[in-house]
């Protein structure tokens, strides 16, 4: 009864650079915006209070410059996605038509979060981050990728190496990001371990 | 061979290895609550799967709850649907939900501990990164995402990987006026907001042994802002004499087999780890942050760090912070005008947190220009608080009594600050916005630490505040 979901070897299209190290969950999607019973819209308010903020400096957030609209990979810097476990993060990101984040580094739960929904994360040296990084903003036309298969990703002329967890680099390519079925297969396998934990079996 | 906690909890509850290399983890209990729960709910309507388990599934309502106006309906319309639909899941799939008329309602991560639900040797999931509040009773708790709810409503199951182990321990004593809240600022400061990527925390020596489980929930709730996802303290008498009597607590016999299991869960003497870190306890100092995230803190003595003196790679993010936060670089953290003091969270928001809280104002009034109120972590603290008459000690000095939830840590209610009030905060994160006004500055520390600034409309330094005599409490 596993279903199997569409099998993610890479991702490709224009960049989009968002600077600035530790940017947490709360800043990608205020909590406000998790007033909410489904994910619908959520793209409308990513990085909201950001964008706003900058707006009254007279400064634009890269997810409002025009040059960044249509955008597929973006890239950032370290420890992206830290804070909360709202996946409503990731779920902001990806529909606002983000298929591929490559970064410094990224917190465990936003990283686990962007997988389950077959978004795509890597991650490179700071140095190699920033050669892409300053490729796109020198030409954000320049096609962008991140390659799964290769692990590589590309800003134009500049291809460097990335690195991701086995386990959800080969979930991704095999189609089985969407563990669920996976983990309601066999569930004899799991009513067999629960009898052996004596909380759930009563301490008989 | 010896292992650690992690390592036996995780053997215990692993199912089997998946295809990719994760492991399949059976989760003991599931706590829900009404944010990160509706789509996941809807996903398994959708495909028609059951809920697995619905006898290890608990809810509750506190991120959205109002803590002023409780009856319902709720005046905001979302804020009712979503409570709402959460009773109706719950209905639905036969899950055992703490409500507001239940009189058990709460901050999830403060009832599950309460109830006695939270036990060592478990494995624990919640829809919210600070579920690593449990491991302060040794069990593994995982925050995790809606689509991760998901999964563990339809199969009781996660796929993991296993993280590596640190510990950290803390010898020698405490000084005075130095709190569990100091103790993790401190270490996080210490270790870095992403120090903790890929780790269990393991929390050991002097200081963790001697804390109150009250306490160890504290630290081990910040392990999330420190990177690591799970943090723990070993289970020992503290923990088992914490557990006896609690509702969900075996009894009898069956509690003595319980103890017995829970203290074989500790890590073994020998047990080895991927890293171990140690601190001097009376090195601590109350710690106050300064900055955007929970890793820019300082002693309160102390004054904010210099840009200019700083490794490069800190400076942009040092430069960031002391722009939003209006600071100068160099400038002492004490002296800070406040213009709101808020106690509660599910890091500071227990009994213990609010007698702290309660011996500083006694006897004092909250300043004039400033805004205090207090959040019971949930309906049974608020009760306990107030047979001790601790909600009048707060009244009497000025601060608003109110109902449990998760209040003004998150302000996913009508409680949050306005424009660019700088907030004296007892709960977990600095994050800008964080707070519900998107210019709305943060200060975290203790809940003594924010009485006092409370008290004196400024920051302050605990050990200096002219506390009365513990018998006017």
């Amino acid at each position: 009864m596993a279903t199997s979901h569409s099998k993610i070897t890479s991702a490709e299209g224009r960049g989009i650079v968002v600077r600035g190290d530790e940017i947490d969950t709360d800043r990608i999607i205020p909590a406000r915006f998790l007033k909410t019973i489904t994910f619908d819209g959520l793209e409308h308010h990513l990085f909201e209070d950001d964008r706003k903020q900058l707006k009254e400096r007279g400064q634009t957030h890269a997810v409002d410059r025009p040059e960044y609209q249509g955008a597929h990979v973006m890239f950032v810097a370290s420890n992206f996605g830290c804070g909360s476990s709202r996946e409503h993060a990731p779920q902001a990101i990806a529909r606002w038509g983000i298929n591929a984040i490559v970064g410094v580094s990224f917190a465990e739960i936003f990283a686990g979060n962007s997988t389950m929904i077959g978004l795509p994360l890597a991650t490179a040296t700071a140095q190699d981050i920033e050669r892409l990084m300053a490729a796109v903003e020198a030409d954000p036309t320049v096609p962008c990728r991140l390659d799964l298969v290769a692990k590589t990703a590309t800003a134009g002329s500049v291809t460097v190496p990335v690195s991701m967890p086995d386990s959800l680099r080969s979930a991704l390519m095999s189609g089985d990001w969407d563990a669920t079925s996976l983990l309601v297969d066999r569930y004899d396998e799991v009513e067999k371990v629960a009898a052996d934990l004596p909380y759930v079996s009563g301490w008989i | 061979m010896a292992r650690t906690l992690f390592q036996k909890v995780w053997d215990a509850h692993t199912v089997r290895v998946l295809p990719n290399g994760q492991t399949q983890l059976y989760i003991g209990l599931h706590l829900v609550h009404e944010v990160t729960s509706p789509q996941a709910f809807a996903e398994l309507r959708e495909r028609g799967w059951p809920v697995r388990a619905p006898q290890r599934t608990f809810a509750t309502i506190d991120h959205i709850v109002p803590t002023r106006a409780q009856a319902r309906p709720f005046a905001d319309a979302m804020a009712e649907s979503m409570t709402e639909a959460l009773e109706r899941n719950c209905r639905d799939y036969g899950i055992k939900f703490f409500d507001l008329a239940s009189g058990s309602q709460g901050i999830v991560h403060v009832i599950g501990p309460e109830m006695g639900l939270t036990q060592p040797g478990m494995t624990i999931a919640c829809g919210d990164s600070h579920t690593s509040t449990h491991g302060a009773f040794g069990a593994i708790a995982f925050g995790i995402g809606t689509s991760q709810v998901r999964d563990v409503l339809a199969s009781q199951c996660l796929a993991l990987s296993p993280l590596k182990v640190r510990r950290i321990e803390v010898n020698g004593a405490l000084r005075p006026g130095v709190y569990a809240k100091d103790v993790i600022l401190t270490i996080i400061g210490r270790l870095g907001v992403n120090g903790g990527t890929g780790y269990a925390y393991e929390y050991a020596g002097e200081v963790f042994d001697r804390m109150t489980m009250d306490e160890r929930m504290t630290v081990c709730n910040m392990s999330i802002e420190g990177g690591a996802r799970v943090g723990y303290v070993n289970p020992d008498d503290t923990t088992i004499e914490f557990l006896r009597g609690r509702p969900y607590v075996p009894k009898g016999v069956a509690f003595d087999k319980a103890a017995a299991w829970w203290r074989g869960m500790a890590s073994d003497p020998g047990a080895p780890y991927d890293d171990v870190i140690r601190l001097d306890g009376a090195e601590i100092a109350p710690t106050v942050t300064w900055g955007i995230n929970p890793g820019q803190s300082v002693a309160v003595h102390a004054q904010l760090p210099r840009p200019d003196d700083s490794p490069s790679g800190d400076r942009a993010g040092l430069v960031e912070a002391l722009d939003f936060m209006g600071f100068r670089a160099g400038q002492p953290i004490a002296g800070t005008k406040i213009d709101v003091a808020f106690i509660g969270s599910c890091t500071n928001g227990r009994l213990s947190d609010l007698r702290e809280a309660a011996h500083v104002v006694a006897g004092h009034h909250v300043a004039k220009h400033v805004r205090a109120l207090v959040v019971p972590g949930s309906q049974k603290v608020a009760i306990a608080a107030e047979k001790e008459g601790l909600d009048q000690i707060f009244r009497d000095a000025g601060f608003e009594w109110r109902g449990a939830g998760c209040s003004m840590c998150l302000a996913m209610n009508p409680d949050r600050l306005e424009g660019r009030e700088v907030c004296a905060s007892s709960s977990n994160r600095n994050f800008k916005g964080r707070q519900g006004s998107p210019t709305g500055r943060t200060l975290l520390m203790s809940p003594a630490m924010v009485a006092a600034a409370a008290i004196s409309g400024e920051v302050v330094d605990i050990r200096s505040f002219p506390v009365a005599a513990p018998a006017a409490v």
